[in-house]
């Protein structure tokens, strides 16, 4: 084997979302000959990116002050917010909370968002890498992080090397920072290697799946945003819509699932699904067809949650810190800000990661978190409960005496007939897609399919014994893109990987309740193809 | 050997492709552009050719707006030696890329042009040949197999009967197929390598080339949509159904 090639730059970031660009846009605005390149899994900047979206737009005052003149492709003013509690054959319209008034704020795509920013990134001179894969972090003598090792293209399923057999290279750096967004599958091996989140709650996570429709003429108010709660989720999950409408005829819509959830028949695609076929829903999109659609896990766990973000080598912004704020639904202003916080503090100590923790923690976006940290635990008792708490805490803005506890979401599954779960009093679907294949249609997946499985299962054999008789499988529902299967063949009944369908979510790796899915990195610019989600 | 290497982008083979609901076009917003997968097959073609010693300089060819230069890049990255970047705002017809080329092979003497068999967007298919008519010399279209010697092209193409060998002087217009190759993987530090490469940049309406349009769109639609089914429970169900409708 050949000596691996390795490039060197002064920094690297892993993920070209908003905080990544961000980072690197600020890095080099305050110290222009510092080399720095942002690396991307997806074959084209934005294109694995998926959020509602309502930004903030205040941290990008700050970066990139004059951006409103020349804004990105899909970019619309918030008007009017609604929030609408939900039953099965209607609903009605409540008081919109505070922290989800918009006003000021502006829709846009986040994968349309970040395919605008990374050009303004490279004219600063930072390069910008899509289509690679940071499979792994390199190490230096002392232990500290040395950079990233680009996956090896064209490995066949069995491991063996195709004609075309690319060996990845190393990326060394001064500075390592992983930008992964939630469940970020380096910021994983670090957290455990450097337990980083030993003096922190386990991290929580929700599912966003969502659609992007063109609907006939005439019934989009742009700028028109509506929440809703109630159906189809129980009393007792943790789930919400949004739609937003946009201009053209657009309209972004998608259903929240707290992967907290514990019933274990649960399937957080098919409560979208529902939810889009409620009589209030329904008449918007009907006639209308999908444009793009895609799945995302959240990072929901929050202040206390937040693991330390710096480590010797490396240091974490963004969603794969866990920056996002629950209650508002955003995570991008907080993305963004972190991003330029960590460009602010390496400049002004010499390229070194120690002390990032300390100084996100004093800044305004820990009093942010800090503020709403109780809100999302206190759903854990229920909606009502939760709902109530939810003003306790907005009332007194945060400054209750207690800090609720997260559990780790894989934990809250309860197992097949512990205890009755809620009757689904689910519709007949008539919109599209037909079933999670058809849908995942609309993402534009693409995976070589003579490649290694990038979803690791470390001992299958529990899946067909154990895991069926405890849980039914939960994979095979939790998954938005039907990638786990359970087969029926000579073999005997075998769990089916089809990871040609991932859409790079993580939910797998957060909620299956034995801990043993590793979502690695597939072949670089392998995955989604989102359009402007 | 010098060898000129058609490199169109086109809307990524694995995006949905929308129809602009005024029927004007194709939807390009937000969508992901790549190369055309038959000119990839044809660079790695020239670049196969150039490392067994057969030819000396790869020169990818670019038709198309201000920031085709990202793709051209990619070109070079793959490791062409340089780009011609023939810069127009809207969509040029196969006629006139085949002029366009013409007047690029009078200015740089190629020995070989290589372009792929069609483009994916417009699936045309027309380009190739056309510019072996206009450039006098002999063309070779859907190469499954490349050799070259002695100042000769064997390609071996594949034909409904099966595979068909022929031989062509070069200079010649070789068209690529899909079992042709399989394109290489761009690696990192290529990348950086190719932001030194020289793109030379001329505007389409300095070659003083007919850009008269010979075909007009008239409009774009999206395939019929399938009616829904029906399920029936028997096949004694089934066929009154298909009475009923006139079908049997």
């Amino acid at each position: 084997m050949t000596e691996r090639e390795t490039m060197e730059y002064d920094v690297i970031v892993v993920g070209a979302g908003p905080a990544g660009l961000s980072f690197a846009i600020r890095l080099k605005q305050l110290k222009p000959e510092v080399t720095v390149c942002v690396i991307e899994k997806a074959s084209t900047i934005g294109a694995q990116i998926l959020s509602g979206a309502v930004i903030e737009p205040q941290p990008l005052d700050a970066l990139l002050p004059g951006w409103r003149d020349n804004p990105p492709p899909i970019c619309v003013p918030a008007a009017d917010d609604e929030f609408w509690l939900l039953k099965k054959t209607g609903g009605r319209k409540l008081p919109v909370p505070p922290g989800m008034k918009n006003h000021g704020n502006f829709i846009v795509s986040l994968g349309a968002l970040c395919a605008w920013l990374a050009p303004q990134a490279e004219a600063l001179g930072v390069d910008v890498f899509p289509g690679f894969a940071a499979a792994d972090t390199i190490y230096n003598e002392d232990g500290s992080v040395a950079g990233v090792r680009i996956g090896d293209m064209g490995v066949a399923k069995d491991g063996s090397h195709k004609p075309g057999y690319t060996q990845g290279i190393d990326i060394k750096a001064k500075v390592t920072v992983l930008a992964e967004g939630a469940r970020g599958s380096l910021t994983k091996q670090l957290i455990k290697r450097f337990a980083l989140d030993k003096d922190s709650d386990p991290q929580g996570y929700s599912i966003g799946i969502k659609e992007l429709w063109q609907v006939p003429a005439g019934r989009v108010t742009p700028g028109k945003i509506v929440h809703s709660f109630g159906w189809p989720a129980d009393s007792h999950t943790y789930g919400g819509s949004f739609l937003y409408h946009l201009d053209k005829d657009r309209i972004a819509l998608g259903y929240v699932s707290g992967l907290d959830y514990s019933d274990p028949n649960y399937q957080p695609w098919e409560a979208f699904q529902q939810w889009k076929n409620h009589p209030m829903i329904k008449p918007l999109l009907e006639g209308g067809t999908i444009l793009s659609a895609g799945a995302r896990a959240i990072v929901t766990g929050g202040y206390q949650s937040l693991p330390k973000i710096d480590m010797p080598g490396a240091l974490l912004i963004g969603d794969t810190a866990g920056l996002l704020n629950v209650p508002k639904i955003k995570g991008t202003h907080q993305a963004i800000r972190s991003g330029m916080l960590a460009a602010e503090h390496l400049v002004a100590n010499d390229l070194k990661p120690a002390g990032f923790d300390a100084k996100l923690r004093g800044s305004e976006v820990m009093a942010e978190l800090k503020k709403v940290r109780n809100i999302k635990p206190g759903f854990k008792k229920g909606l009502w409960f939760g709902m109530f708490n939810a003003a306790w805490e907005t009332l007194v803005g945060g400054a209750s005496p207690w800090t609720l506890k997260n559990k780790a979401d894989w934990s809250s599954l309860h197992k097949l007939g512990q205890q009755e779960e809620p009757k689904r009093d689910y519709v007949q679907r008539e919109l599209p897609p037909r079933d999670r294949l058809a849908g995942v249609y609309f993402a534009a997946t693409e995976h070589d399919e003579d490649q290694p499985i990038h979803l690791h299962v470390e001992d299958t054999s529990v899946c067909v014994t154990q895991c069926a008789q405890e849980y039914g499988n939960p994979c095979t529902r939790f998954c938005p893109a039907n990638v786990y299967e359970i087969v029926n063949d000579e073999a005997g009944k075998r769990l089916q990987i089809n990871a040609a369908n991932c859409v790079h979510c993580k939910t797998c790796d957060i909620k299956d309740p034995y801990q043993i899915i590793n979502w690695v990195t597939p072949e670089g610019g392998s995955g989604p193809n989102y359009q402007n989600l | 050997m010098k060898i000129l290497v058609g490199y169109k982008r086109v809307v990524d083979y694995n995006v949905r492709v929308q129809v602009k609901p005024d029927g004007t076009g194709v939807s390009t917003d937000g969508v992901k552009l790549s190369a055309n997968p038959f000119d990839d097959i044809a660079l790695e073609e020239a670049l196969r050719l150039r490392e067994k010693g057969l030819a000396t300089e790869v020169v990818v060819v670019g038709i198309g707006p201000a920031d085709l230069t990202a793709h051209l890049r990619n070109g070079l990255a793959m490791g062409a030696n340089r780009a011609i970047h023939v810069v127009v705002a809207g969509e040029v017809q196969p006629l006139t890329v085949a002029r366009t080329f013409l007047k690029l092979i009078e200015k740089e003497q190629p020995d070989l042009v290589i372009l792929g068999k069609q483009a994916i967007d417009d699936d045309a298919s027309q380009t190739g040949q056309m510019l072996a008519a206009l450039w006098d010399r002999p063309q070779a279209t859907f190469a499954s197999k490349v050799e070259i010697a002695d100042g000769k092209a064997t390609v071996t193409r594949e034909v409904d009967a099966g595979l068909e060998v022929i031989q062509a002087d070069l200079p010649a217009v070789i068209t690529t197929d899909l079992r042709l190759n399989e394109p290489r993987f761009i690696k990192l530090p290529d990348i950086m390598k190719a932001k030194s490469k020289p793109i030379d940049t001329i505007e389409l309406a300095s070659l003083g080339v007919d850009v008269h349009d010979q075909l007009k769109t008239t409009h774009y639609a999206a395939p019929a949509k399938r009616s829904k089914g029906v399920l029936v429970k028997d096949a004694a169900e089934l066929v009154a159904t298909l009475k009923q409708k006139g079908l049997l």
